[in-house]
């Protein structure tokens, strides 16, 4: 695939084996009104102490190709149909269900977005925790349990002697995202996806669990996946950012270059739409148009219908994620788009 | 960085001081103070780093869980206490009847035959002589027995069948549901005059075991349902990702989390298949004498129910008032475990 081969060059993989890599990672779900192409053909790695921040609306694929990397999600109707998932040189989709059970949580862990709806309510925080360990460590239920104060304690939670006996609908919703953090980190994965963990949070909390997962990452050198679709969430802690539409990354960048220069319409758009303070009064700017069905992806970029820059090319052809230049030719580390005019947009 | 958490530095507004305001607006006395402090954003900065603690105290009295509300909700409703009295009484009546009465029911004098309440007989003789009191008293056994262990047997062959078609979906779910569909269509009355009257042994365990074959559909119906609905909770995703197997998953947190309905169906079916005891003793194909149950006495007391009623009368309200308890148990449950109904 000359994408993969083309993109993967410009992010400066060469240096040291990615942690993770997934390569031309095809999922469909297959529903009664046809084939949903969720991700198709998505190319990303992330190395220890790394973190990707994957942005992108609802229903741009972000979760859903996580989901993939994790094994979770649902089959039926999900499939993935292509591409590969290589995590510490092994391709997980060529793993039994069982290898993959023991690969998650261990050495891959996930943050979910509601603390609330992913605790069981029926368990204590203690016992949730404590499973990590008596899972796949088989450890006892004391010893459990000792594990899951001493977790409690490393994320942060006041009085973890006495909280761990409680349930989740005992916890404020930042202490909740906590215990779901302290779980993620139990068994000191090598990866963390964190989708979307701060969105269900008030915004003060949300900067405190942000910088707890930061500093976590790199206490334990850990690569870390936030996928979210909050500009101002990834801004502080990701390193590198990859933008999704309809499934496909539409621009990859470093972090504070993509905001400064965007190179892809799309992402230029999303710029635009954060409100600022100086526009007050004004109208706040959107993109025009919906993201697009993903049962009737348009034909060509699937962006064109809603791009103020769209020609004929862009309704025929596929951008493919290229790298990006300097108006002079300088390479620019790490940076890609897909889009027919990348030049005009990234350099006015 | 989590280390410093215990002697807070900045004493800045964390989140236990969040937790704070949540707890005092859960606890409606308190609920004013609490929004007071949201808005004096000052004194909420200021409060001490005493407060985890109490925090965790005041919690724990304001919020609850299913099961605790369920409790709550029970203990205070009239319905449940005057049945669940009903049922103590009438289990220790079904356990030892020695202590309720100390005539043998198969001792029986003709001579005394359809003779009416007498001092130290209260209910009487029936047909063939025998104290109706002793034979009311032992019938609560059999009654008992049946419903007890028939919603048992079919709440746990329901569960069973009906979590592993919920979980697994695809063919299995087809197969269970069209097994329990085929059950579900034999009309049990019908079915019970057919299959029991061609076994030859009508002991108790033959009747349970009849009553399960053809209950079970209704409780794994219920139970399918149930376990789909908490699949699909992101809790179950979470702990999937966490690499909790299918045994887990099923076990520790779909099964806690649908056990409700299965619960209040299983409640309710216990009345029903009580009277279904006795009506199948009734038409004769249920339990057979020498087995003492309500339903054979109301089945004999039946012909001569004007020159005797009393023969009826008694085995007929202590069937009613067995089945009433069971199904107003069935009702007080069914509400306290239902959070829309409070």
């Amino acid at each position: 695939m000359s994408t993969a081969a083309s993109a993967r060059a410009r992010t400066g993989d060469t240096a040291a084996e990615p942690l993770l890599q997934v390569r031309d990672l095809h999922v469909e779900f297959r529903t009664r009104d046809g084939v949903a192409r969720a991700v198709n053909g998505v190319n990303y790695s992330v190395r220890a102490g790394e973190t990707l921040a994957i942005l992108g609306e609802s229903g741009s694929g972000k979760s859903v190709s996580s989901q993939a990397v994790m094994g979770i999600l649902d089959s039926p109707p999900g499939f993935v149909t292509g591409g590969e998932i290589i995590f510490k040189g092994r391709d997980l989709l060529k793993l039994s269900n069982e290898e993959r059970r023991k690969v998650r949580g261990a050495q891959m862990a996930m943050v979910f977005q509601d603390a609330l709806s992913s605790l069981n309510p029926v368990h204590t925080v203690g016992t949730q925790l404590g499973e990590m360990y008596r899972v796949h460590k088989g450890s006892s239920r004391k010893d459990a349990k000792l594990k899951a104060v001493e977790l409690m304690e490393r994320v942060g939670i006041p009085a973890a002697k006495e909280r761990v006996n409680q349930y989740p609908h005992q916890f404020s919703g930042g202490m909740r995202q906590r215990v779901m953090i302290a779980m993620a980190l139990a068994l000191e994965p090598d990866l963390i996806i964190a989708d979307e963990p701060t969105t269900a949070l008030d915004v003060t909390v949300q900067a405190q669990v942000m910088e707890l997962l930061h500093d976590l990452q790199r206490e334990y050198d850990m690569g870390l996946i936030l996928i979210t679709h909050d500009l101002g969430v990834v801004a502080d802690v990701a390193d590198k950012i990859a933008v999704m539409y309809a499934g496909r990354i539409v621009e990859t960048a470093p972090v504070h270059e993509l905001y400064a220069r965007p190179a892809h319409p799309y992402t230029r758009g999303l710029l635009d739409s954060i409100p600022r303070l100086d526009q007050k009064g004004q109208e706040l700017y959107a993109i025009k148009g919906l993201p697009p069905n993903l049962l009737r992806i348009p034909p060509g970029c699937a962006f064109n219908p809603r791009c103020p820059m769209a020609q004929e090319i862009c309704r025929a052809e596929v951008p493919p994620l290229l790298a990006v230049t300097e108006e002079d030719g300088r390479d620019l580390p790490g940076r890609g788009s897909a889009c027919h005019f990348w030049k005009e947009t990234l350099h006015g | 960085m989590p280390d410093q958490q215990p002697d807070k530095p900045e004493g800045v507004p964390d989140d236990a001081n969040t937790e704070l305001s949540s707890a005092f607006a859960e606890t409606p006395t308190l609920g004013a103070m609490g929004a007071q402090s949201l808005l004096d954003e000052e004194d909420l900065t200021h409060t001490p780093p005493q407060s985890s603690e109490d925090v965790a105290v005041v919690d724990r009295e304001v919020a609850r869980s299913l099961w605790q509300d369920a409790w709550r909700e029970l203990r205070t409703n009239p319905i449940f206490l005057i049945s669940a009295v009903l049922i103590v009484f009438l289990v220790l009546v079904a356990v030892w009847p020695g202590l309720f009465d100390s005539t043998d029911p198969l001792q029986c004098d003709l001579a005394k035959s359809q003779l009416g309440p007498t001092s130290g007989h209260p209910f009487g003789y029936d047909t063939q002589g025998c104290d109706v009191y002793a034979r009311t008293i032992h019938g609560a056994r059999a009654s008992i027995t049946v419903g007890v262990f028939a919603t048992l047997g079919a709440a746990l062959l329901g569960t069973v069948m009906g979590g592993l078609a919920g979980f697994f979906g695809g063919w299995i779910d087809a197969v269970i549901s069209r097994i329990a569909d085929i059950f579900f269509g034999i009309p049990i009355l019908l079915g019970g005059l057919v299959f029991l009257s061609v076994i030859p042994s009508q002991s108790i365990w033959v009747v349970v075991g009849f009553i399960v074959v053809l209950g079970w559909p209704q409780i794994a119906r219920i139970a399918r349902g149930a376990v789909i609905t908490a699949k699909q909770q992101d809790y179950v995703t979470a702990a999937r990702a966490l690499g909790a197997g299918n045994g887990r998953l099923m076990l520790r947190h779909i099964l806690p989390n649908a056990l409700a309905p299965i619960i209040v169906v299983a409640t309710i079916a216990l009345g029903t298949y009580i009277s279904l005891e006795a009506t199948l003793s009734y038409l004769g194909v249920g339990l057979k004498p020498p087995t003492v149950s309500w339903g054979i006495d109301i089945s004999a007391a039946a012909d001569t129910f004007r020159n005797a009623p009393h023969m009826l009368l008694f085995p007929a309200g202590a069937l009613c008032i067995t089945i009433l308890a069971f199904i107003m148990l069935g009702d007080a449950v069914r509400d306290a475990l239902d959070p829309k109904l409070r």
